[in-house]
């Protein structure tokens, strides 16, 4: 063709025209820290595997999951989700139900048989782990991974701890604990049970190890002085829940009576009052000095307990246990909020009291541990989980106050690579924490309106008499629905509105699972692409000349 | 094969011949029945393949005739007067973006005062928008020229005006010899274009041009237009070897190879001044024509070479540019303006006023005499003129000049004031 | 709606793309390979809302004619960006010819593509508000009751952004402009003035009008693509938010467009054979309060003494958009 002068041009000869020199400030991605991941005591990257479950690559999912804590199935029951507290999404219609999902993701794995992959190299060190709990456990899984002989000595005739002594069946049916310790040990873990350490340091030099970490959870229950007469029947939440581990269920199963008052008002108080209500108790009532509002449980497990028939009797203090009854003096909060007596008492017909008032950690295996510091009951750790003493690692309800299962893997996982990090002679350092994605970084306009999937619930009936798991599973079409749900805070989630709403095109789209660049020669720095993210991804910052 | 028929008849057979891919059409008199012609042939659907659309104004006919032609179809349209004025910026443009669309403009005064009568003041508005321009002096003329228009404004790459008087030729019968279809596909090639809209080769038409290159452009659209200089004349060979008759070229002179005095004039009225000439060279006078047949680009070295004996040149035009003077003229002085040679210039035929040989006989004659004014109107009636200058003289609200006029020579009955 | 909208994908249901959906569904911006109609290095202002509703439209549109679309141009911001000399932004065949002629230059390419047998070959014309409802509405009125083969998008900013924001015909009430000054009794444009041309459009029977804007693109697209379904004269007018004439941030030109949507501002709907057929109802309604202050040619009503008079007159336009259009309609 004969182009006339000036007139008639090539096409897209503009290219020529770098209108990146236009620009300010340049528009940057970056991952922001979702608030989810930032609550999860296990410090899981939660919005990482919602996003491989929201394409059902489920396997994927999983093992990005189990990066951070092996026992989805069991978290996914026994969690109390404080990722699910903290979602963005629940600004919008309710949070994301993560946990419900991770339990699916659980689930799924021990239905497909998905192992996890043995390290290539071993390091040629050897750890010792003290106590099968959700800590040790974790910790084993961590240091194996890293190619560390892991050697988990537990006291007990099973391995999982609290969670198996501790939490009854009809939250985590034990088959479901079974296989996720399973997989642990089938990663090369040596778990030798009925194995009590008495003496640390003797045991280490035993076994050669070269370092140790220590989980011996919280097993000692925490007594209160009441007046008892001989006749009646004074047991502590521990054992009780302990003695439904037995090896034959109904010889060994408690004899708490008709009438069952359990004292105390944490998690563990509303499981025995549940689990005295399921093996026949007519009456199940939980007494605590302070207001349901006060109560440390959970609301939805109070909830719960109350729709199977517990009894709650709040603002009251047991004085005396005597024949067949109690003697309970009621409370009120002081202006501060702390329960006052009041000298006016009642009394309480019960066959049996529970005393579920807290627990502490058998520390006596440490006695000659030197450097090893204990204060009120728990061990002292450096921010990468070392006691004291070098080489020795703590963590879980023995290191810290806040006990839950969550914590404890946390804790596991955190020691293992720091352990790992003292094996080769350095230091561990977590990465810095990203900026948080906090809501007003969303562009919500984006989320379509989603309700929270309900989960299925067993019928009143069974949850009063068996032990059968309460709380359903979701099936695959509604677990897909809740990873969905995700807003993908501060990770970008491919989206392509960055690559659509690019006035200039500056955006380029690198394809499925490789995210974008952007093309400065091109970018005005407009900040459309800011404004737009969804998920808060982008942020603008000023050109530096 | 000859014919007995209508000036926009035998234009609208022409054009069909030419086989024309868009022809759009916005009706104004005196244009009217070329377009109804042509829209006649597509509809009835002797001519095939082609796109008769009717529009809603002039603007529009320009810009859908820019568009087809820069999609690549041989583009046709045709108009007058005010429509030509109405789609001046659309004109500029076509030229500008280089796009060969033929059109017919019926000449016609004008307004205000609206006037429907012929003169040549509408094409020569447009002088200066980039097209080339061709002047018909008949019926065979125009029919011929359209056909070399097309080779012509295709060749170049450049749009083309036929102009031919509106009512004079337009509404004429007369016979014509309309050429074969063998034969106008024999002198005008399938249209080419130099540049279209093609999804297979993309381009960006009609960019924003500044400073930096602006003249360059404007250089070379001159450049090009002035090709037409040369291409002219070999295409009216070519076109006489084909149809065996003498049309178009740069312009004719007549009987003036001796002449003292020559008139240069545009159009129909060559024929009466033809005649009157022909009368006084009967009577000894040393007089000729030269008739222009391509106004844009301006022939200026063969004006000067056809001219170039004559002692004086009169120039008698259907234009006018107010308040400087004769345009066809200035382009002519500008062309003789070396040589010693006594340049007037007459308005004539304005609005349609009747140009007679008697009129002409008594305007060459006071040329050669000496007589003549360097700028005169012919058949002016000073009369009139005077006594409105006067009364403007006087007041200020003399009331509208036109009317006024109308009723000093009496076409408005007095007593309606 | 002309397109059903995915509703069991909660993340990135209204985002441009979506990688949880199947190739053939997503839209055509989110292609990697998409054409880019209008190339990087055109010179809109940042964050202009005209070149990205271009290249959302133009882009569909190719999507719709395998490639094989030419484009004819109006005067105005989109012509003086795209393609100053030495450089056009166009990757397509594109013609500027006038200001006010877009549609009859497109007319007469029609003509020749059909005259010539291309029919695969498409025509769009294009034009700001400028050139679409003032000079050039003539030559579009023209082009639409014949009913010839072009589909025509106006890219709607309220006014004359190329020439230094004047007033035009599609300019807002209120609205301050270069020739609409925010001084006087009443200042910015005058109320009651001002034309809609996607109504004027419908007048004419055309098979298809839509409007859209550049909040919405998964509708516009489904617009442009429909439109392309269509033989004859069709008319897309799209609302692009110009971050010079009306006072915003650059990065808010989507954010705009999707006020002046959810506040009923704007109307988005479709119709055919003059009859409307579709909304794009409103989200999550908004007083238009929420899409006037943002913007500095309303900074006028939001003085010291909010005009709460004028507000009101505005907020009774979009009331009667909502109520005309059923903009209230079910969330799909």
């Amino acid at each position: 063709m004969e182009k006339p002068f000036a007139i008639t041009l090539d096409p897209g000869s503009s290219l020529a025209n770098r209108t990146g020199s236009w620009r300010t400030y340049r528009p940057e991605y970056l991952d922001r820290l979702p608030p989810c991941n930032a609550a999860c005591p296990a410090g899981e990257n939660i919005q990482a595997w919602l996003f491989n479950a929201e394409s059902g690559d489920y396997e994927k999912a999983w093992r990005s999951l189990t990066v951070n804590n092996p026992l989805p199935a069991t978290m996914g029951r026994v969690c109390y989700h404080p990722c699910e507290g903290a979602c963005n999404r629940q600004h919008l219609d309710a949070s994301v139900g993560i946990n419900s999902v991770e339990r699916f993701l659980g689930d799924e794995a021990i239905k497909r048989g998905w192992k996890f992959v043995k390290p290539e190299k071993q390091s040629g060190k050897r750890v010792l782990v003290v106590g099968a709990g959700p800590a040790g456990l974790s910790a084993a899984y961590q240091l194996a991974l890293l190619g560390h002989a892991v050697s988990i000595y537990e006291a007990g005739p099973a391995a999982g701890g609290m969670m198996r002594f501790g939490i009854p069946k009809y939250r985590l049916p034990r088959d479901v604990l079974d296989s996720e310790i399973a997989r642990i040990v089938d990663l090369g873990v040596e778990l030798r049970l009925n194995t009590h350490v008495d003496d640390l340091k003797q045991a280490m030099a035993e076994g050669r190890f070269d370092a140790c970490f220590l989980g011996v959870g919280a097993h000692i229950a925490k007594r209160a002085y009441i007046p008892a007469g001989d006749a009646n029947r004074v047991l502590d939440a521990v054992s009780v829940l302990r003695s439904m581990e037995g090896a034959h269920e109904e010889e060994m199963k408690p004899l708490l009576g008709r009438r069952v008052v359990v004292y105390g008002g944490g998690n563990t108080a509303i499981d025995v009052a549940r689990t005295a209500k399921r093996l026949g108790a007519e009456e199940s009532i939980i007494v605590y000095r302070r207001t349901r509002e006060k109560m440390p449980a959970h609301d939805f497990e109070v909830e719960e307990a109350l729709q199977e028939g517990v009894m709650m009797k709040w603002l009251s203090t047991i004085k005396e246990a005597g024949e067949g009854e109690l003697t309970v003096e009621k409370m009120a909060l002081d202006e501060n909020g702390f329960p006052q007596p009041t000298g006016e008492y009642e009394t309480v017909a019960a066959d049996s009291l529970v005393l579920a008032l807290g627990q502490d950690a058998d520390l006596s295996l440490l006695g000659k541990v030197a450097g090893l510091v204990i204060d009120q009951g728990v061990v002292q750790v450096d921010a990468a989980m070392m006691t004291g003493c070098p080489g020795v690692f703590a963590g879980g309800d023995m290191a810290g106050n806040d006990r839950t299962v969550t914590v404890a893997v946390g804790h596991g996982k955190k020691a293992a690579r720091a352990i790992d990090a003292w094996l080769r002679g350095g230091k561990y350092e977590a990465s810095p924490k990203p900026e948080m994605a906090t809501f007003e970084r969303l562009n919500t306009w984006y989320y379509s309106d989603a309700p929270k999937t309900v989960r299925p619930v067993l019928d009143i009936i069974r949850r009063q008499s068996t032990f059968e798991e309460v709380l359903g599973g979701l099936d695959e079409t509604n677990a897909q629905f809740e990873a969905r749900r995700c807003l993908s805070c501060g990770n970008c989630f491919e989206c392509d509105n960055c690559y659509g709403v690019c006035p200039d095109n500056a955006v380029i789209k690198l394809g499925p699972g490789k995210r974008f660049v952007f093309n400065y020669d091109y970018c005005k720095g407009c900040g459309v692409c800011v404004a737009e993210c969804p998920c808060g991804a982008i942020r603008m910052v000023p050109e530096e000349n | 094969m000859l014919k007995q028929t209508e000036g926009s008849h035998a234009v609208a057979e022409a054009v069909a011949l030419c086989r024309p891919e868009v022809v759009c059409a916005y009706p104004i008199s005196p244009q009217t029945h070329i377009v109804e012609g042509v829209g006649e042939l597509v509809k009835s659907g002797e001519l095939r393949n082609c796109e008769f659309i009717n529009v809603e104004s002039e603007f529009a006919a320009m810009s859908v005739a820019i568009g087809s032609s820069a999609a690549g179809a041989r583009t046709y349209t045709a108009t007058a007067s005010q429509g030509l004025l109405f789609m001046a910026e659309a004109v500029f443009n076509a030229s500008g973006l280089g796009l060969p669309i033929v059109m017919t403009v019926a000449n016609r005064a004008i307004g205000a005062p609206i006037n429907i009568w012929n003169d040549h003041t509408d094409s020569l508005a447009m002088r200066d928008s980039g097209w080339l321009q061709l002047f018909a002096e008949t019926n065979q003329e125009a029919l011929d020229l359209h056909i070399q228009a097309f080779r012509l404004g295709e060749e170049l790459s450049l749009p083309v005006m036929v102009c031919m008087d509106g009512f004079i030729l337009t509404h004429a019968y007369e016979r014509v010899d309309m050429p074969t279809q063998a034969q106008v596909d024999a002198y005008l090639p399938p249209y080419s274009p130099r540049q279209v809209l093609d999804p297979a080769e993309p381009v960006s038409i009609g960019a924003m041009v500044g400073p930096e290159a602006f003249m360059e452009v404007r250089y070379l659209a001159h450049a090009k237009q002035r090709q037409a200089l040369e291409r002219m004349p070999a295409y009216a060979a070519e076109f006489k070897s084909i149809f065996g008759r003498d049309s178009g070229g740069l312009l004719h002179s007549y009987r003036a190879d001796d002449a003292e005095t020559i008139v240069v004039a545009m159009g129909s009225v060559l024929g009466t001044i033809k005649d009157t000439v022909d009368e006084m060279r009967a009577a000894g006078d040393k007089i000729g024509v030269m008739g222009l047949t391509l106004f844009r680009p301006f022939p200026s070295a063969q004006v000067r070479d056809a001219l170039q004996h004559a002692k004086r040149v009169v120039v008698l035009e259907k234009s006018f540019s107010i308040g400087a003077g004769g345009i066809l003229a200035t382009n002519v002085r500008t062309a003789i303006s070396a040589l010693p040679i006594d340049t007037y210039t007459v308005g004539a035929g304005l609005g349609g006023r009747a140009i007679t040989k008697r009129s002409l006989h008594a305007l060459f004659r006071g040329a050669i005499q000496g007589k003549l004014e360097f700028l005169t109107f012919l058949d002016l009636n000073r009369e009139v003129v005077d006594k409105q200058l006067a009364r403007e003289a006087q007041k200020r609200r003399s009331g509208p000049i036109a009317e006024n006029l109308l009723r000093d020579v009496g076409v408005v009955a007095a007593k309606i004031v | 709606m002309s397109y059903q909208p995915i509703s069991f994908y909660q993340t990135g249901t209204f985002t441009v793309g979506n990688r949880l959906l199947a190739p053939d569904e997503r839209s055509v911006q989110a292609q990697v390979k998409r054409y880019n109609s209008l190339n990087s290095g055109h010179r809109a202002c940042q964050g202009c809302g005209e070149a990205l509703g271009a290249r959302y439209a133009i882009d569909a549109a190719m999507e719709a004619a395998h490639g094989q679309l030419i484009a004819a141009n109006a005067t105005g911001c989109l012509e003086v960006f795209s393609t100053p000399y030495p450089e056009t932004s166009w990757q397509i065949p594109w013609v500027h010819s006038l200001f006010g002629n877009a549609a009859a230059v497109a007319t007469g390419i029609a003509a020749a593509l059909k005259v010539k047998g291309k029919h695969d070959v498409r025509v769009v014309a294009q034009g700001g508000d400028g050139g679409t409802t003032d000079i050039g509405f003539g030559c579009l009125s023209g082009m639409f009751e014949r009913n010839d083969d072009v589909l025509y998008i106006c890219y709607d900013n309220g006014g004359y952004m190329n020439t230094g924001i004047q007033r035009s015909s599609a300019t807002p009430p209120a609205a301050r402009t270069a020739t609409t000054m925010a001084v006087g009794a009443e200042p910015g444009n005058p109320f009651g003035q001002g034309k809609f041309v996607p109504a004027i459009a419908m007048a004419h029977d055309i098979p298809y009008v839509a409007t859209a804007t550049v909040a919405d693109l998964r509708d516009l697209e489904a617009k442009v693509l429909r439109a392309m379904e269509i033989r004859g004269a069709r008319y897309i007018h799209i609302l692009v938010p110009c971050p010079l004439g009306w006072g915003t941030a650059s990065g808010d030109t989507i954010k705009m467009a999707r006020l002046a949507k959810e506040t009923g501002f704007f109307p988005v709907f479709e119709a055919e054979q003059g009859v409307v057929t579709g909304v794009l109802p409103i989200r999550k309604k908004l007083p238009v309060e929420e899409f006037l202050r943002p913007q500095k040619r309303y900074a006028h009503l939001f003085g010291k003494q909010p005009k709460v008079d004028v507000i009101a007159k505005l907020q009774a336009l979009a009331d009667r958009n909502i109520r005309k259009y059923g903009l209230l309609g079910e969330e799909h």
